[in-house]
């Protein structure tokens, strides 16, 4: 906390109250600070009441005999910490946030309420199977629509993100390979896919090899075709594609994959554009993991939890992994685990997580499913489309567009930094975009365009919504090429302005620990009130 | 469609203004073979808040809820009680509507929670620092062995026989696929750990040994010798956690010398939810850091010098590093860390030792009541709110039958181990502070009647 001095004053106040930014106790009206929870609670407060005497343990010598160093706040100290701490953060419950790739659209509290059912949220993940039917026809259910959606064999549902996905969909991959008795060690990915992708591929052992892009962005099919060969693996080709583009030529290079004896994986983080509309299953995909997260809307919650179910064609079913869920002839369903998939699925390459995956996001996806209906889910995809293309034409004119000469986009708008004046980067247009009340669009990525914007608005945008972020995404353009210096400094209306990030990478400080008091500074519990 | 703002107004001047015709023209870049008419075919249309609603809740109500009556289950996953104020917490839109803080300006809150976050597992674990949270206790175990690898450069772990055997299969079926050498086993129904053995086995192709604490039978146990041994031989030490609460007891792994720690985090806050999503806990010594994986998030200043927190050390990540990173993972368990954070806030030192206390004590009473049982004894020498009974006839049957009654009686360890004849009549049994006297009795009394 900002030392007190027992004037009541801010060192950096002026006595006079002239710099009116400028406050006693650091708040700016609505914009509240909040310190540490190691800085305001203490080891004996707790917010949480027992009905009993704390009776004596017997731990012997493994007794905790050392504090832990765990501050404690009320309950009401606890609820205004952290409400004060969630005003802090752009959300979409505030306004757009047209993340690309992220899909970043609006979360159903139906869907909430429904995860809530004591039925799903308080049952134990290895209860005697006959007491979880509807846990079990839950995930069975929500399979269905996900296979049938995509026009795919089968899917597997306990990947906990969609990275934990594309692993599932590699080990298939490796698996089948195993089963054919070949040593395919190579996976050719596009350098406009996401990290994960070589990532995960390298996590599974392969080594990664890069896909040339045209220059309309999308996979060279002749440079593709050329490199396929007895080490290649297969593909991990993300469609609609990261520069938001379909790949016309998704058939052909599935086509291709499967005459050299490989296996396609599709990333499917961008579905979103797709889903209702356009099923994998018809271009040939082996593997494919769905974002729940995304496509169905559960909440993304500061950065997880995910989810990322697999839908798998028929040549990977096989090897799709422990436990899953299996309807019977009686109507009822059993789970396919260790013990018996010697006899029902020989084949699987193991067991990727300790559960059944994640059953919170189930229920919500299910809900957000259920509420779309096939038609819903087709408006999902054309409303996508529909509000990326006109942030696309109704920018391109102020912000290079590299592919928008290459056809419509699908679910997002790709910008580079061309054109911004001398100093001036993609960077700069973020921050700017902060300050006009809108989270930034993925910056950066995809690397195949320098100075990357990467502009996913979703459906659940109206068009006052959308012409207000086009206004003001052509201001900020045209003050970037303008040189405005105020964007460099941007932005000036956040919590904070930049931060610096070299420090906390050259000097990493993790945790929190107690300050040295420095000598001569009163700390504030030396200061009276007044 | 509720969800979807435009109207058939804005759609048809927003074609215009893109300068399509209908909507196909902006799908013309799907080949003509995947092209669909309408909508996909054998699929039900839209459906009312109130029909969706009516549709889930019948499913919920065909599941028999942990808290409808006596309920004895853990092996991995623990029923605990979470205070009102943590669900309303993070429903609040703008933790729950969020997404990975990638512009630090305008996520302070997220940010700021997950150094709060990180603090209180390092502290919990023992360890000098945490990462912003993995899928869960499964996944972060085989990263942990991973990044075993990567410090040593050798390719051999030695798994107690006392992990779970779900990390354990986890831990199989990667390694599998990486080359890296497992070393495990079913555990054996005696009162001691498999530590002192494991000590003996450490080799110079050893990488790391995984012990889990308290381990699948509920048995704790002093690492400290285990921990010299793989100091002196190069080897690290890693620690499994599955029930965080036990620490608000027992010494922390980080403390006893554990040079990795890794948990699941899900007794605090999260809850059951059948599996998933859990958070996965993930803390090391410092110098370890680089080659975590996960996110980090650290302290910094702002341009007005103001303290501030930033996600960093990303140079390790998948969208820097590609195929070098050093894990895969991108999006981790940022809800349910708030969960945790925010339940470790409300108890803080004082109610964690109080829980963990009470949780110790309600399962010693339940031990003793159970072991009354005829032809029932308490396998272990020590343990926290968790133990195994050994039945005089397998435990599998015996926890059906105990259902049928009302009494969802623990995991069998026919359930955990169903290739294993020898460890059949085990029965784990977990006894949180949600537990009551009654319970116990009742608990007791079914397991007479069953047995009889």
């Amino acid at each position: 906390m900002t030392a007190l001095n027992r004037a009541g004053w801010r060192p950096e106040m002026t006595a006079g109250g002239a710099d009116d930014t400028v406050t006693f106790t650091g708040n700016r009206a609505l914009m509240l600070e909040e310190p540490l929870i190691f800085e305001i609670g203490s080891s004996e407060t707790t917010g949480v009441d027992f009905d009993e005497e704390t009776p004596v343990a017997d731990l012997g010598n493994l007794a905790r005999s050392t504090p832990i160093g765990l501050p404690g706040l009320s309950e009401s100290e606890t609820v205004r910490h952290y409400t004060r701490l969630s005003r802090q953060n752009y959300a979409i419950d505030l306004g757009l946030f047209p993340l690309g790739s992220c899909t970043m659209k609006h979360n159903p509290r139906l869907n909430e309420k429904v995860a809530r059912m004591p039925g799903f949220a308080d049952a134990h993940p290895l209860q005697p199977q006959e007491t979880v039917q509807g846990a079990y026809a839950v995930i069975h259910e929500l399979a269905e629509w996900l296979v049938t959606l995509t026009g795919m064999h089968s899917v597997a549902m306990s990947p906990k993100a969609g990275a934990h996905g594309e692993l599932c969909g590699i080990l298939c991959i490796k698996a089948a390979l195993e089963a054919r008795g070949e040593d395919r060690r190579v996976l050719l990915v596009p350098e406009s896919a996401h990290g994960t992708n070589p990532a995960t591929a390298a996590f599974a052992g392969f080594s990664v090899e890069d896909i040339p892009a045209t220059a309309e962005g999308r996979v060279d099919l002749a440079a593709l075709k050329a490199r396929l060969g007895p080490d290649v693996a297969g593909v991990m080709v993300t469609n609609p594609n990261t520069c938001g583009l379909f790949e016309r030529d998704m058939k052909a290079i599935s086509d291709a994959v499967h005459a050299a004896g490989g296996y396609v994986y599709c990333d499917g983080a961008n579905f979103n554009a797709i889903v209702g509309r356009v099923r994998p299953g018809d271009l040939g995909v082996d593997a494919m993991h769905i974002n729940l997260h995304k496509t169905f809307s559960t909440p993304h919650g500061g950065g997880g939890p995910g989810s990322g179910p697999v839908v798998l064609s028929e040549a990977l079913a096989p090897f799709a992994p422990l436990p899953f869920v299996a309807k019977q002839a009686d109507g009822g369903f059993r789970l396919i685990e260790e013990e018996n998939a010697g006899e029902d699925h020989p084949e699987t390459f193991g067991r990727m997580t300790a559960f059944h995956g994640q059953m919170g996001m189930f229920t919500r996806a299910l809900t957000y499913i259920l509420s779309h209906g096939a038609d819903g889910l087709k408006q999902v995809a054309e409303d996508a489309v529909l509000n990326a293309n006109y942030i696309l034409r109704n920018l391109e004119d102020v912000l290079d567009a590299p592919f928008g000469f290459s056809g419509p986009c699908m679910h997002e708008a790709l910008f580079s930094d061309k054109g911004l004046a001398e100093g001036f980067s993609t960077l700069d247009v973020a921050k700017g975009l902060i300050d006009e009340g809108y989270h930034p669009m993925t910056v950066y990525f995809p690397l195949v365009v320098h100075g990357a914007m990467l502009v996913e608005p979703t459906e659940t945008e109206s068009k006052a919504v959308l012409d207000q972020f086009i206004g003001a995404l052509r201001s900020i353009a045209l003050r970037a090429k303008n040189g405005d210096p105020a964007l460099k400094t941007a932005p000036h209306f956040a919590p904070r302005a930049r931060l610096d990030e070299t420090k906390a990478a050259r000097n990493p400080v993790l945790a929190w620990s107690e300050p040295a008091a420095a000598p001569g500074v009163p700390v504030a519990s030396e200061v009276g009130g007044g | 469609m509720r969800y979807l703002p435009l109207t058939s107004g804005d759609r048809s001047a927003m074609l215009a203004a893109v300068g399509a015709s209908s909507i196909d023209d902006l799908f013309v870049d799907v080949p003509a073979e995947a092209r669909l008419d309408g909508p996909i075919p054998g699929l039900p249309n839209q459906a009312s808040e109130l029909a969706v609603e009516r549709h889930m809740a019948a499913l919920a109500r065909q599941n028999r809820a942990a808290g409808d009556g006596p309920f004895f289950l853990g092996a991995g996953a623990y029923r605990h009680h979470v205070p009102s104020s943590v669900d309303h917490l993070i429903q609040r839109g703008e933790f729950l509507t969020a997404y990975t803080p990638y512009q630090p300006e305008i996520a302070q809150g997220t940010l700021q929670m997950l150094f709060e976050f990180q603090s209180q597992v390092a502290r919990l674990l023992g360890t000098d620092v945490a990462n912003a949270s993995m899928y869960d206790g499964s996944t972060a175990c085989w990263e942990a062995i991973v990044m075993a690898r990567r410090i040593t450069k050798r390719g051999k772990a030695l798994l107690s026989t006392g992990l779970h055997p779900h990390y354990r299969s986890v831990a199989r079926t990667m390694a599998k696929y990486t080359g890296d050498v497992l070393v495990d086993g079913d555990p054996r129904l005696e009162a001691g750990t498999d530590w002192a053995a494991l000590a003996q086995a450490i080799d110079k192709e050893t990488s790391c040994v995984v012990v889990q604490y308290p381990d699948i039978l509920g048995r704790i146990d002093d690492m400290t010798a285990l921990a010299s041994a793989c100091q002196s031989a190069g080897a690290l030490l890693i620690a499994v956690v599955t029930e965080p609460v036990a620490l608000g007891a027992i010494k922390a792994p980080g403390e006893m010398g554990a040079d990795i720690v890794v948990g699941e985090g899900q007794s605090l806050g999260v809850g059951l939810q059948f599996g998933g999503p859990y958070v996965g806990l993930f803390a090391c010594k410092a110098k370890y850091v680089r080659q975590m994986p996960g996110r980090l998030c650290g302290e910094t200043v702002d341009a007005n010098g103001k303290r501030g927190f930033v996600l960093t050390l990303s140079t390790r990540e998948q969208h820097i590093r590609r195929e070098k990173a050093t894990s895969n993972i991108c999006t981790n368990s940022g809800l349910c860390a708030l969960a945790f954070s925010i339940h470790m806030t409300l108890l803080g030192e004082a109610g964690l030792r109080q829980l963990a206390a009470i949780n110790h004590g309600r399962a010693k009473l339940a031990a003793a009541e159970l072991a009354k049982v005829p032809g029932v004894s308490v396998m272990n020498r020590s343990f926290f709110n968790e133990f195994t009974l050994l039945l005089p006839t397998a435990a599998r049957p015996v926890v059906h039958k105990l259902a049928e009654k009302g009494v969802l009686g623990g995991v069998s360890l026919g359930r955990l181990y169903p290739d294993n004849d020898g460890l059949a009549n085990g029965l784990v049994v977990a006894v949180t502070e949600t537990v009551t006297e009654d319970d116990i009795a009742a608990f007791a009394a079914a397991l007479k009647e069953v047995l009889a």
